[in-house]
């Protein structure tokens, strides 16, 4: 049997699980205990979970997030999203191959009233933004309930194993974004006044102010809040090309749930598209989690996200081509290779530029849209209501925190609490968080080659602090009016004592120690490691390269050291001449090898690029439709039946309106759809009272 | 300064149920026609929120007749105009559990078969035969239409509206109808918030917003809008034929229907009791706890279905429950096919026929027949056995 789980991992523990059993296909297998049907068929190797009811194309995870159906199957004879429900001892499980059987039914459940819960504060997301105004609602005792789909706090918080950037101050930069949505859920739990429903979608903000709420898919109920938040987050745009429904094309939340929450590989060799925050830092996770990175485009001519990410993946050895983009995703019936090529100012492929690579998957990183549909309803029908986080502005999370802490003082103000006000101090530090990457400047030589030399490697303004703070002797000096300035050492060689917090610290592991104080021609550079694939020892070799990937060689560790006082990040130390010594910043983890092209390019002649994964509508009937005069989206609904799906339009939205402006249709020109609840798919039963949908 | 207007010979307010129908029949008999609506695309008002069930098992004459060819076109379609519209023969069955239902639906069959329609009781057996997972506890029987049926409001309204363009109608969308001139007594013309169109012929299918646009005439028309509420869940398996009726009053809601079309979707609606008048067509929170307790309690296996949308749409209703369909009698060339009460999609397109022969003055003895029962002038007064 193959496994797919990830035993070992530099940052996550694994934790030890009862095994269970359960039949795919009427072949037994293990899982453990607690996980979710499609992390027990992904470790087993299952990539298509059945075959689309109108072209019988395969079906494979796709969002990971309960939204779409696409990994349907049928366990103990009953369709469900496998992403959703945990698996059980015995279960015996089916793919869903076209249409499902709706179940029938022996007795005859009992119906029960649907209650009604009258709140002041209803917060719907329990990610960065929802617990900071918990937080701060709880402080001063306001009532609130703040509900969540999922079943832990923290939202996309709990997947990121790396260190946070933002303010130590204000927003816990510098921690890991699984421990700081493990403090904000901490803290948000000591208020008596905040009550958590988890598992507990909001599906519908309705005209008489009623919020409709699946609570852990067991009870449906109605509630009326004095105030609503909105901190729903975002969700990942998704991008046209031939190939695109093929089971292991997915976002990066997918990958990013499977791998640093469910604990599986859903890849062996990855190619990622989209250089902004979001895919370089999925591509530094699949790293970790010791699955390969062949390579990311990026159709900008430089990566949107903050260079000291980009950084972090090209010197591990992870090729990264910009002014780039994917032409197709390849391979019978699921994905085998990718094609990219080149792209020209107007961001056409150029033809002659193809490159295919071998690769199982392919994660689409390529922006985010607010999901403030909730907060749209909640103006519209009269309810006090406030928006705060990624659903407001796509920001870092640090800028979620902050902005989720101002909505909770603003709403407590609302709810007459009116002694308190808003600090102008606070406005200027969420502005500065939300802040996009700024000016690159050059990395200059240090100053001095004796000594001991911290090197800082991070030459983009971004808003980050936490090396200014790490240093005991405060060395390191950011502006702390505004900490997007880039830090600077502020000794010669002889004040810093090597303590390494600076490099064990560093959220863009963007520092490392020259030092020069036993051999001044071969000094000891000392690097941050977060890897713990093919465990590295003493004396083993090992290639340093410079921030920008290039190769200086390999050369032989001398030592590594673990910090008892951190947690997970390792110091390797090399020697190196002193010529490059300042340059190196990093390691490779990656061998060369997997990067390589395939000898001559895989074109894709079909046109199977899809617009609309769960109606199956492809992107050529859109532009033709559009080509012959349609304007409204409603009528492109009603002839293609594009965005009536299971997902209710989430994915497909957005490409069909980038579509008309591929056609050069104003948006003004375009009717936009009717959107209406429900915002995910619910049992009739749950809404008829049934409780307790357990056998 | 004169700008030479536009001249039709027919002008259509409302592209939707009706107006593409008719522009399709109007197209067809060599008229001129132009369509105007306030929407960006066809059927956006109150069409496109209809269920899609097509029955001729009324007990009125006029709408029997109506209907009955509206089944023949829908059910041709596709063989004759090569678009499928999802048209489905599922048959209709209103269902009974109580005495009273009983009789009421028997008493009703009398009439229905008398007016030579396919339909029959069924007792509990022989329905559970055919809806084999209706609840058979307590279940009396029901009747069973096997010659009607449904199809999708979305592509049938939008294929009458492509015919009707290809036989050379003309659309306006994004317009606004803002005065109707008439000239002695006549239609003269139409002028929107876009254009002046000159016409003798106005037709009024502008649904529930047909009073206003009576009233631009200084006709008076008995519509009002009546919001109800309706949802779609998932596609499973075909599992279910006909459309069920279930006409037993409830606290909220009269009675409520629902079929699963063609897609595997079932959509499902219910006439809420007491009325809820007014153009609103936002949702409510009541409406799915109220439709899922009743629909589970006929059909419990219906509580798996995952629900997918919801939404409102506008009946426009008439004091008696019949369309009021006739030449207005105060102003000539004004034509009414208003007040369809919800049964729009289903009388389109037999109603887009039967005005087309009114302008052609080609009208059958039928037709006068149903234009008397239906007309603007009657009374009001009788209230149709079951709507």
């Amino acid at each position: 049997m193959e496994d797919y789980r990830i035993h070992e991992h530099p940052i996550l523990s694994i934790p030890t699980r009862k095994k269970i059993h359960f039949c795919w296909k009427n072949q037994q297998f293990e899982a453990l205990e607690n996980e979710t049907i499609s992390a027990a068929l992904i470790a087993i190797g299952v990539k298509v979970f059945g075959h689309h009811h109108k072209d019988g194309s395969p079906q494979g995870i796709f969002c990971a997030n309960g939204q779409c159906s696409q990994c349907m199957v049928i366990a103990n004879g009953k369709p469900l999203k496998s992403c959703m429900e945990k698996i059980k001892e015995g279960m015996d499980i089916h793919p869903a191959d076209g249409l499902i059987e709706l179940p029938k039914i022996t007795s005859i459940a009992a119906l029960n009233p649907i209650r009604e819960i009258d709140i002041p504060v209803l917060i719907i997301g329990g990610g960065p933004a929802g617990l900071s105004a918990a937080i701060e609602l709880g402080k001063l005792g306001v009532e609130v309930i703040l509900v969540d789909d999922k079943d832990r706090l923290g939202g996309k918080l709990v997947f990121q194993t790396h260190r946070f950037f933002g303010s130590t101050e204000a927003v816990y930069a510098g921690t890991r974004g699984i421990d700081i949505a493990t403090r904000l859920e901490k803290d948000v739990l000591q208020y008596a006044s905040v009550k958590i429903w988890h598992n507990s979608p909001a599906l519908a903000v309705f005209s008489d102010k009623k919020i409709g709420i699946s609570i852990d898919g067991s009870e449906y109920v109605l509630v009326t809040p004095q105030v609503l938040l909105v901190a729903a987050g975002a969700r990942e745009k998704f991008l046209n090309f031939k190939g695109n429904t093929l089971p292991g094309v997915y976002g990066a939340g997918a990958f990013q749930t499977l791998v640093n929450r469910d604990l599986v590989k859903p890849a062996q060799k990855l190619f990622i598209v989209g250089g902004g925050n979001v895919g370089l830092i999925a591509g530094y996770h699949a790293l970790q989690a010791d699955i390969g990175v062949v390579g990311l485009v990026e159709a900008l001519p430089e990566c949107g996200g903050y260079k000291v990410h980009k950084d972090k993946l090209v010197r591990v050895g992870v090729p990264i081509y910009t002014s780039h983009t994917i032409l197709s995703a390849n391979g019978d019936g699921q994905v085998e290779s990718i094609t990219i090529a080149q792209v020209d100012k107007n961001f056409k492929p150029v033809v002659g530029t193809e490159k295919s690579f071998a690769c199982d998957s392919v994660l689409i990183a390529v922006g985010l849209d607010p999901v403030n549909e909730f907060y749209s309803k909640g103006i519209q029908y009269g309810i006090p209501t406030f928006i705060a986080g990624d659903a407001e502005e796509i920001a870092e999370a640090s800028a979620a925190i902050f902005t989720g802490k101002i909505r909770g003082r603003e709403i407590a103000i609302s709810l007459g609490h009116d002694t308190l006000d808003i600090p102008p101090a606070w406005i200027r530090t969420s502005e500065v968080l939300k802040s996009k990457p700024g000016h690159i400047s050059h990395e200059g030589e240090p100053e001095y080659h004796e000594g001991v030399m911290p090197i800082i490697h991070c030459n983009q303004e971004i808003p980050c602090n936490p090396c200014s703070s790490l240093c005991p002797h405060g060395l390191i000096f950011i502006d702390s009016k505004d900490i997007r300035h880039i830090p600077t050492f502020l000794g010669d060689g002889y004040c810093c004592e090597a303590c390494q917090q600076c490099i064990i610290g560093c959220p863009g592991l963007a520092i490392t120690l020259v030092d020069y104080r036993k051999d001044a021609l071969n000094p000891t550079i000392s690097i941050p490691y977060e890897f713990s694939r093919e465990p590295i020892k003493a004396k083993d070799t090992i290639t340093a390269m410079d921030t920008e990937g290039k190769s200086f060689g390999e050369f032989e560790i001398l030592s590594i050291i673990s910090h008892p006082s951190n947690d997970h990040t390792s110091v390797v130390e090399i020697s190196a001449p002193r010529e490059i010594a300042a340059k190196i910043a990093g390691l490779r983890v990656q061998e060369k090898i997997i990067s390589e092209p395939l000898d001559g390019y895989i074109p894709h002649i079909e046109d199977d690029t899809i617009v609309c994964r769960c109606e199956r509508v492809m992107a050529g009937e859109i532009r033709e439709l559009i080509r012959a005069g349609y304007r409204d989206f409603n009528e492109i609904k009603t002839v293609t039946r594009a965005s009536m799906g299971s997902c209710g339009g989430k994915t497909c939205t957005a490409i069909i309106k980038r579509i008309f402006r591929e056609e050069r249709i104003s948006d003004a020109d375009v009717t936009d759809q009717t959107k209406r609840p429900l915002f995910m798919e619910i049992p009739l039963g749950l809404f008829a009272g049934i409780q307790n949908e357990e056998e | 300064m004169t700008f030479s207007r536009q001249t039709y010979d027919v002008i259509i307010i409302g592209a939707g149920s009706i107006g593409a129908p008719t522009a399709f029949s109007m197209s067809k008999a060599g008229f001129k026609t132009l369509v105007i609506d306030k929407f960006h695309s066809v059927g956006q008002g109150s069409s496109k929120r209809a269920i899609g069930g097509v029955r001729a098992t009324h007990s009125d004459p006029a709408k029997i007749n109506l209907c009955l060819r509206s089944l023949e076109i829908f059910s041709t379609w596709k063989e004759t105009y090569g678009t499928d519209i999802d048209w489905c023969k599922g048959g209709y069955s209103f269902i009974a559990y109580r005495q009273e239902e009983e009789r009421a639906l028997k008493n009703l069959l009398l009439v229905q078969k008398k007016l030579g329609l396919n339909i029959e009781w069924l007792d509990p057996h022989q329905l559970l035969n055919v809806i084999p997972d209706l609840n058979p506890s307590n279940l009396l029987g029901g009747t069973f239409s096997p010659d009607d049926g449904s199809a999708s409001p979305l592509l049938a309204t939008h294929a009458f509206y492509t015919e009707a363009c290809a036989l050379g109608a003309e659309f306006h969308f994004g317009e606004t109808v803002q005065r109707i001139e008439t000239h002695k007594g006549k239609i003269a013309s139409v002028h929107t918030d876009k254009g002046d169109y000159s016409c003798a012929v106005v037709i009024n299918a502008a649904g529930p917003w047909a009073k206003q646009i009576g009233e631009l005439v200084s006709v008076d028309i008995p519509v009002e809008p009546d919001s109800h509420e309706a949802a779609i869940t998932e596609s499973v398996a075909h599992f279910l034929n006909p459309m069920i009726v279930d006409i037993r009053p409830s606290p909220g809601s009269s009675n409520f229907y629902f079929y699963q079309n063609r897609s595997g979707q079932i959509i499902f609606c219910i006439t809420p009791s007491p009325n809820i008048w007014g153009f609103s067509v936002e949702e409510t929170s009541e409406f799915l706890p109220m439709v899922a307790r009743r629909m589970i309690e006929i059909m419990p296996r219906l509580q798996n279905i995952r629900v997918r949308r919801t939404w409102r749409g506008l009946y426009p209703m008439t004091p008696d429950g019949n369309p009021i369909v006739g030449w207005s009698p105060t102003v000539s060339g004004f034509l009414l096919a208003a007040g369809t009460c919800g049964q729009g999609f289903m009388l389109g397109p037999g109603l887009g026929e039967l005005l087309t022969r009114a302008v052609l003055d080609t009208t059958t003895a039928t037709d006068v027949k149903t234009l008397q029962s239906l007309s603007p002038e009657r009374e009001f007064s009788n209230l149709e056995m079951l709507r």
